[in-house]
């Protein structure tokens, strides 16, 4: 191969690759592996619909799942740019909390699940209040991260033109916390998404994890696979989303 | 005067500390239907000797720890291996790099059902969900270090008559050190709580099942203790990689 490769010839040769593994995979499951453990896409394809998708009952399921997504989001987003914005406000209030906040980040929080579904019930509650733990410390730390990157001299320059506390936030401070912000908003958002899942997979009522294990348990892989993937197509969607989002606001710098 | 900021940060750390502690202890004596979702301290910590001395600490830890050591070598292996090949040249880059970045963007425990598929209810399948998820930042990483050594360095070296295997040792290696060691603690801590993660959702024993089981049957007081065994082993292993780092960055 040359080193020059125009982007476009890259792009066909990433998508022949792409192509090649899953005929690949199409082959092997033909061919060698065992019906009950793996299924071939082919097969996959033609659970997707209306195996899975057709099913209302799945669906709703998705929906389900997806509204637990964004309310712990949102939560995340909200509480968590209000305590990374109290803790950096002040020099002493960074230093003190900041290593607790770590800390607390740098738990496994998986240990806490079975927790949380006690407390939470086993309902939408415990999704919701896992996946909003585990979206609210990106947010904290990327909010305290981008408030610390600000350069001293444009907010004493604002100050000094007689801007007052909540103005120099306003104009000088938020705008240039955007890429941090943002950072911690499409980390937020996957793991956010992986709270959830993994509070659904624990236990669920008609969720998500309920089919997952219905397919998994009574040996469906081409189903399991089907809905997965769907899933993961949910996960790239929104972080495309929230990609686009950040792109708008931080139109300014250009 | 900044001495006197220390103690101000660290009293106030403590404090804070002392604070939750207090609001436990006196939760617990409040009572009501509090007490199911919040045993005594007192009573978490009888039972976390139980633990200890019973022998059922030990042998739920080493079945994870085992875990999480075997899927990381596997991870740390493979993730520097290819993003080491893919690094060599700048259209293998160019063409799995975004691959690898998107994969890792997917939540890969919507497929840890596939693994519990493929690999079975024992410890290999919290190996492989491990080993799959620490992989990533780990190869990435590697990439990126390998990927991003300036180019006047290596021809400088090439110039002073340095063989492949010297421009190896002394420019990549001291050059992409950093960014590699950063991908293999990011993989470290996400192998441990995809490991324990795996075992809380399906397995017969290690630290994460013992947990999900102590819930599943109302033991409150176990499962805090469970709980306060692994956040103690992961605040040690932060400060331990804290301190490790601060280390080499003042070299």
């Amino acid at each position: 191969m040359s080193p020059n490769m125009s982007s476009n010839a890259i792009r066909l040769v990433r998508l022949l690759l792409i192509l090649g593994v899953i005929l690949l995979w199409e082959l092997y499951a033909r061919m060698v592996a065992t019906s009950s453990f793996s299924a071939a896409p082919s097969q996959v394809l033609a659970q997707l619909w209306p195996k899975v998708l057709g099913e209302p009952n799945v669906r709703f399921a998705i929906g389900i799942t997806l509204i637990e997504l964004v309310v712990a989001f949102v939560m995340s987003v909200v509480f968590g740019m209000l305590i990374g914005v109290l803790v950096g406000l002040s020099d002493i209030g960074r230093r003190s909390f900041y290593p607790i906040v770590l800390l607390l980040y740098g738990i496994p929080q998986a240990i806490l699940l079975p927790l949380f579904v006690l407390v939470f019930g086993l309902g939408p509650a415990s999704k919701i209040a896992f996946g909003f733990t585990h979206g609210v410390f990106p947010v904290i730390v990327n909010t305290i991260a981008g408030m610390r990157n600000v350069n001293p001299l444009l907010m004493r320059g604002a100050a000094s033109m007689g801007a007052t506390k909540f103005e120099q936030l306003r104009y000088v401070m938020f705008p240039h916390m955007v890429t941090a912000v943002f950072t911690g908003l499409r980390l937020a958002m996957t793991m956010t998404l992986l709270g959830v899942l993994l509070a659904e997979l624990f236990v669920s009522q008609g969720g998500i994890g309920y089919f997952t294990l219905l397919y998994a348990e009574t040996f469906n892989p081409a189903a399991l696979i089907a809905l997965v993937l769907t899933l993961a197509l949910l996960a790239i969607i929104l972080n495309e989303l929230v990609r686009m989002i950040e792109a708008r606001f931080s139109r300014w710098k250009e | 005067m900044i001495a006197q900021d220390k103690l101000v940060i660290r009293t106030i750390q403590v404090g804070v500390l002392v604070a939750l502690f207090g609001a436990w202890f006196i939760a617990t004596r409040a009572g009501g239907t509090l007490k199911l979702f919040l045993p005594a301290p007192e009573l978490v910590w009888r039972e976390m000797g139980v633990l200890a001395r019973s022998g059922q600490l030990w042998a739920s830890l080493s079945v994870t720890i085992s875990s999480i050591v075997k899927a990381y070598m596997i991870a740390a292996v493979a993730g520097i291996a290819v993003g080491f090949v893919l690094a060599r040249s700048r259209t293998l880059v160019r063409l799995f790099e975004p691959v690898l970045s998107g994969m890792f963007a997917v939540p890969l425990t919507m497929f840890f059902p596939l693994f519990v598929l493929f690999f079975g209810i024992g410890p290999d399948s919290k190996v492989a969900y491990g080993a799959t998820y620490a992989f990533f930042p780990i190869a990435l990483n590697t990439i990126a270090a390998f990927s991003n050594v300036d180019d006047l360095y290596l021809r400088a070296s090439r110039a002073m008559g340095a063989s492949s295997w010297q421009q190896f040792r002394y420019v990549y290696m001291p050059a992409a050190l950093p960014v590699t060691l950063t991908g293999l603690r990011i993989g470290f801590f996400i192998c441990i709580a995809s490991v324990l993660g795996g075992e809380t959702l399906a397995a017969t024993a290690g630290v994460g099942r013992a947990t999900a089981l102590a819930a599943e049957l109302m033991e409150t007081a176990r499962l805090y203790a469970w709980i306060a065994f692994v956040v103690c082993m992961s605040v040690m292993l932060n400060l331990l990689a804290l301190a490790v780092e601060t280390r080499s960055e003042r070299e």
